[in-house]
């Protein structure tokens, strides 16, 4: 067993978060430029040209690259060796997103009763996914999720025939009916199968995934590149002015499913595509 | 498509002057407001009570920003999605209100209101919130203050860049140009 204390816990947590709204990951600004090279939209490339500027601001000035510095989604990957001493395991981690809201000046964009809608003023509670992983070492991981995107993302269940098709008809609906209204270029995480509540969070892991790297398995793999193709060529574009690049990547996951079922998710991830990890 | 910079508040005049694609610098007060603020204003204007600011010729910037850090005039700031907001912008025009600075596209009822009340919508870029504070020279909170995030700001900006997306003509920016990339049947 090795020990590891919830201050420890606690502040990685405030510092993740701090890093994250300040540093945009250098796999989306390596996709700006890719994209950049790309763009046919003169609107498209200024608007990239912007965003590659802004990234760049941010990280100099050590501040939050976009205002919403989102709902802090927290993934602890928790080696069952490990004892967390001092106090509670969830606790630490709220109290990381408040101690890094607080002296990161990131935004609370929280509300602690979703219809009294009072700002709870800490941006608590965070959103945390614990999994427990061989080893004595606790890998966390945190995604502050925006807003825009995320209302924007949605779920379905399709019939069992509809396959592959019925899949990539409701990503492409689901991206062409959020338009411009979820920040593009978009980070797309496609969840396919489990269950209800399964395939929700397998769509939101899929979004952990470095872009440019794809699904181990051949057909998934492809799935991913033709998703992102058709994407594409919605025309839909940086901000939803125009353009042939409304995806930066689209990733995929999957889990087995019920024989009478079919669920997809669809998670839309705006252009601040924002993550950090680091391991106690 | 043209490059103006307008000074607010805005005339009928400068409103019908500006068309879809027009890029626009904006000198002078801007008022940031949201969804929880729109929401009061709404069942202020439905009572036929005074709005706790002005807003007649005004614009709008959908927005919440972050907290300055020590030294700073405004924390990040940038637009957030105006289509919540839809169901308050035709109102809002009637009222008075010239334009509105957002993100992404909005309803039908929005771009009507924009005919019949001679306002525009204007798109500035989301997520660009390093760069756009730096347009920012003054803000303070001027009503709502227990919103936080959400309290209605007075800034005073400076060639604050934003684009026409819907003007009091009908068209609609995003319409034009996304048409011009779409290579998909659907």
């Amino acid at each position: 067993m090795r020990d590891i204390s919830v201050e420890k816990i606690r502040d990685a947590v405030a510092v993740l978060c701090r890093e994250a709204c300040y540093y945009l990951p250098e796999d989306i600004v390596q996709g700006f430029h890719k994209a950049l090279e790309t763009e046919q939209s003169p609107l498209g490339k200024s608007i990239l040209e912007q965003l590659i500027e802004n990234a760049q601001l941010a990280a100099k000035e050590a501040r939050p690259c976009c205002h919403d510095t989102g709902i802090a989604v927290v993934y602890a990957e928790v080696g069952q060796d490990v004892h967390i001493v001092g106090g509670d395991f969830e606790t630490a981690i709220h109290e990381g997103v408040r101690k890094g809201y607080k002296e990161g000046y990131l935004r609370n964009s929280v509300v602690g009763d979703p219809l009294l809608r009072i700002n709870t003023n800490d941006n608590t509670p965070g959103v945390i996914h614990t999994k427990i992983v061989p080893g004595d070492r606790i890998k966390l991981t945190v995604l502050p999720k925006g807003g825009g995107s995320e209302n924007m993302s949605a779920m379905k269940f399709l019939l069992p025939g509809e396959g592959v098709e019925g899949v990539k008809k409701f990503v492409l609906d689901t991206i062409d009916a959020a338009g411009g209204r979820a920040c593009p270029p978009l980070v797309v995480g496609v969840g396919i199968g489990g269950t209800f509540d399964k395939v929700t969070e397998i769509a939101k892991e899929a979004l952990l995934r470095e872009i440019g790297v794809h699904h181990h398995e051949p057909h998934i793999a492809l799935l991913e590149k033709e998703l992102l193709e058709d994407i594409n060529k919605l025309g839909i574009g940086p901000q939803g002015l125009g353009g042939i690049n409304t995806a930066l990547w689209v990733a995929v996951e999957t889990y087995g499913c019920h024989i009478t079922a079919l669920p997809v998710a669809v998670n839309i991830q705006c252009h601040a595509a924002r993550k950090k990890s680091c391991v106690l | 498509m043209a490059k103006v910079c307008l000074q607010t508040p805005f005339t009928n005049e400068d409103v019908l002057k500006l068309r879809a694609g027009d890029e626009v610098f904006l000198n002078g007060i801007i008022y940031v407001a949201r969804d929880a603020a729109h929401k009061r204003f709404l069942h202020l204007l439905s009572k036929n009570q005074p709005l706790p600011v002005d807003l007649k010729n005004q614009i709008i910037f959908y927005a919440g920003p972050t907290p300055p850090k020590p030294g700073q005039v405004i924390g990040s700031i940038a637009p957030t999605t105006a289509s919540r907001m839809d169901p308050y912008t035709p109102a809002m025009f009637e009222y008075g209100v010239k334009g509105v600075i957002g993100k992404g596209p909005r309803s039908q009822m929005v771009k009507d209101a924009c005919k019949e009340h001679q306002a525009v919508c204007f798109s500035a870029i989301g997520g660009l919130s390093a760069l756009l504070s730096n347009k920012i020279q003054g803000a303070e909170v001027v009503a709502y203050e227990d919103l936080g995030p959400e309290a209605v700001r007075k800034l005073t900006v400076k060639d604050f860049p934003v684009m026409v997306v819907y003007d009091a003509y009908g068209n609609d920016l995003y319409e034009q140009e996304i048409a011009k990339y779409r290579t998909i049947q659907r």
